[in-house]
């Protein structure tokens, strides 16, 4: 085997060979884990509670020292740099701002490390406060901020420097949902004018859909699956990752026919016609996943002879923009339909007790092998 | 008008908080304010051949108060007391400095061992305690005498000839009150680093402080509490401090304290006695105003 060569494709910034980080002998928390990350995008990594994201992106900022593997960065190994001698640069969970300096000596911290004479120091912290719009709180310290604000003079602090790489760790963790939202596209504005690399960590799949150009999903220490938001959500390679990221019902059944431009999967609920061949053989087990927006609800019969089948209401919940319905079928299945409300609701709309028909079309599945 | 106005206020001071201040208040006052009002009385008399003379004189219906600051301005015209008071701040502050130096690092030890041991580390901290304080003192005696055993252990050894001679010099005095002190130095050093906020820490090493920056940048301002309440524990006692400087100091190490007794208990002068208190309270009292300013300052950063 050719020995392992630090990247060469210029567009690759970081990258990732092998790593794995064991604590305490037993607890693996991080398994062979390799992933590149293209310049100027923002990478997600997302995955439950105690999968290793945190443990991951501590050992990119040097906290954490690898078990085995290697970290390249500009093509360049870093894996065993201080955190002080690595051009990366941390956001942290809860902010971790020096509670005993002001605001812009917080920013200032990490340039006054690089002994920048004092009039570029002060432009370039001028210049940070202004890019997170807090130039008039300058003097304050950090308790006599808000949440949002203080979330902005730590990524302030963190971009100061011009890292090559910015880490995110839950970087919206603290904030409340509606603040959450406004703050996403008001980091990635700010990421994007700065230009910087981003490996962001979040438990949020919606969050990390919204910024990211790429996201890897995390079970146990291990990559799941890496792709873009779109690729993840509607073509998920296992019944975790579809679980994991958004709503599904997922189908358990049989493969019945397999051509290369459709396959049929007989399911108790179902036959399912799918439009996407598979690698697969007939008669293999396979899950099919529908999410609940691709379906859709009406009182009549279908005139199909797949992708249907018939239920009764057992749970309404309304959103406003949108209704989901818990149908449960003949088999016991609980089938999640979710409709936009194009209408505003009317007496005739459904109700608990309707019998109702869900039907969907061929290509609004995924079959999932493993 | 008056009167409405004022009715209130008076049924205002018996609330339940008040009443609940009132019984420290009281107990502060009976045991620290009081006394040292006795105190200052005292230095403003006269010593009679036996007795102390009042301020206070009540004749014709007059009440009249008669200061005597005779004892002030002798404390001023005799340069021994000044010498006394320089060399026991210099005393105070040297041994408050080494504890520092010492105990930072003791504590610092202590709060980074694991949990489990913590516990066990502080009850080594505290073990002397449970023996008696002059006994303490007594064991120097036996380690730094002419005849000791640091002089024969050297003496064995091949490196002296003759004994050094250690007791009844500011080295004994300070190894001594370094020792005694030490404890009262580590333990507000450990409640403050015990609580440092290891992600600080990180921080400050992911902008790219080395690890004695960050020290000293980021450790040192967040335990400044922990510094200044060790310092003022040690310094204040350290000042007044009688037993050891009896015990392992020499003619020449000058402690107020000592002054103190001679004069209540050789000199029998009392009023002397109280005026040399009373210049002792307010030059402690500098330090712990600062201090006390420092921590109004910083309450609003505590809140967060
Ligand atoms: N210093 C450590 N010593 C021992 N085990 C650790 C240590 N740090 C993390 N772990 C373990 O490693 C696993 C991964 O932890 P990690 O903090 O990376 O999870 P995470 O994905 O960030 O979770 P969360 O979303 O809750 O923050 C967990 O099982 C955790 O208990
Ligand atoms: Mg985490």
């Amino acid at each position: 085997m050719a020995p392992v060569i630090a990247n060469t494709d210029p567009d690759v910034l970081l990258r990732i060979e092998g790593v794995s980080k064991v604590f305490d002998g037993v607890v693996k928390a991080v398994d062979n884990v390799s992933l590149s990350v293209s310049k100027g995008e923002i990478f997600a990594l997302v995955g439950s509670s105690g999968c290793g994201k945190s443990t991951l992106l501590r050992m990119l900022a040097g906290f954490e020292t690898p078990t085995s593997g290697r970290i390249y960065l500009s093509g360049q190994d870093i894996t065993d740099l201080t955190p002080y001698q690595r051009p990366v640069n941390m956001m942290f969970q809860s902010y971790a701002l020096f509670p005993h300096l002001s605001v812009w000596d917080n920013v200032a911290f990490g340039l006054r490390r690089d002994g920048l004479r004092k009039a570029e120091l002060a432009e370039r912290v001028d210049a940070m406060l202004s890019l997170v719009q807090l130039s008039k709180y300058g003097k304050r310290k950090p308790h006599q901020l808000s949440g949002g604000q203080q979330q902005r003079v730590a990524l302030a602090r963190s971009l100061a420097k011009r890292p090559t790489l910015l880490l995110l760790d839950e970087p919206l963790g603290a904030l409340d949902k509606k603040l959450r939202e406004t703050t996403q596209f008001e980091l990635v504005n700010i990421i994007e004018q700065v230009g910087v690399t981003c490996v962001l960590v979040t438990h949020d799949q919606e969050e990390a859909m919204t910024m990211a150009s790429h996201i890897a999903v995390m079970d146990e220490g291990y990559f799941l699956q890496v792709g873009t938001p779109d690729e993840v959500y509607e073509m998920p390679n296992s019944r975790l990752v579809a679980s994991f990221i958004g709503n599904v019902n997922i189908f358990e059944g049989k493969v019945d026919e397999d051509e290369p431009d459709h396959i049929t999967v007989r399911c108790p609920e179902c036959t399912h016609y799918v439009g996407h061949g598979i690698s697969g053989v007939p008669g293999m087990n396979v899950g099919v996943a529908l999410r609940p927006e691709k379906i859709q609800l009406s009182a009549q019969q279908p005139n199909k002879a797949h992708n249907w089948c018939e239920g009764e209401v057992v749970e309404i919940a309304y959103f406003g923009a949108h209704t989901t319905y818990h149908i449960k079928l003949n088999t016991g299945m609980n089938l999640k339909v979710q409709q936009a409300n194009l209408t505003r609701k009317t007496a005739d709309d459904l109700t608990w007790g309707d019998r109702v028909f869900a039907h969907w079309s061929r290509d609004a599945m995924v079959v999932l092998t493993e | 008008m008056m009167f409405k106005s004022i009715l209130p206020r008076i049924h205002g001071l018996f609330t339940v908080r008040n009443l609940v201040i009132a019984v420290p208040m009281v107990w502060l006052f009976a045991l620290a304010a009081a006394p040292l009002l006795l105190v200052l009385d005292i230095s403003l008399a006269h010593m009679n051949i036996t007795s102390v003379s009042s301020i206070w004189h009540w004749a014709d219906d007059e009440l009249t108060l008669k200061f005597n600051f005779g004892n002030y301005l002798y404390l001023g015209d005799d340069s021994l007391y000044f010498k006394t008071y320089l060399s026991s701040l210099t005393f105070a502050a040297v041994t408050t400095l080494y504890c520092l130096v010492l105990g930072y690092p003791f504590a610092y030890f202590i709060a980074r061992a694991p949990a489990h041991l913590r516990s066990v580390l502080l009850m080594l901290v505290m073990l002397p305690f449970w023996t008696s304080f002059l006994l303490r003192i007594y064991a120097w005696k036996a380690l730094l005498s002419d005849n000791g055993v640091v002089n024969q252990g050297l003496a064995e050894l091949g490196l002296v000839s003759s004994p050094l001679h250690m007791m009844h010099t500011s080295f004994s005095l300070t190894i001594g009150m370094v020792y005694a002190y030490l404890p009262f130095m580590v333990l507000p050093l450990y409640a403050t680093l015990v609580k440092l906020d290891g992600r600080m820490l990180e921080a400050a090493a992911d902008l790219g402080a080395s690890p004695f920056k960050t020290f000293w940048l980021v450790t040192v301002p967040l335990t400044k509490r922990g510094i200044i309440a060790g310092s003022l524990l040690v310094f204040i006692p350290a000042f007044g401090e009688y037993v050891i400087p009896e015990l392992l100091g020499g003619p020449r190490t000058l402690m107020i304290a000592r002054v103190l007794w001679d004069e209540f208990f050789s000199n029998n002068d009392w009023p002397m006695a109280s005026a040399v208190t009373i210049v002792m309270i307010l030059l402690i009292l500098v330090p712990m105003a600062l201090f006390n300013r420092y921590n109004d300052e910083t309450k609003l950063g505590d809140k967060s």
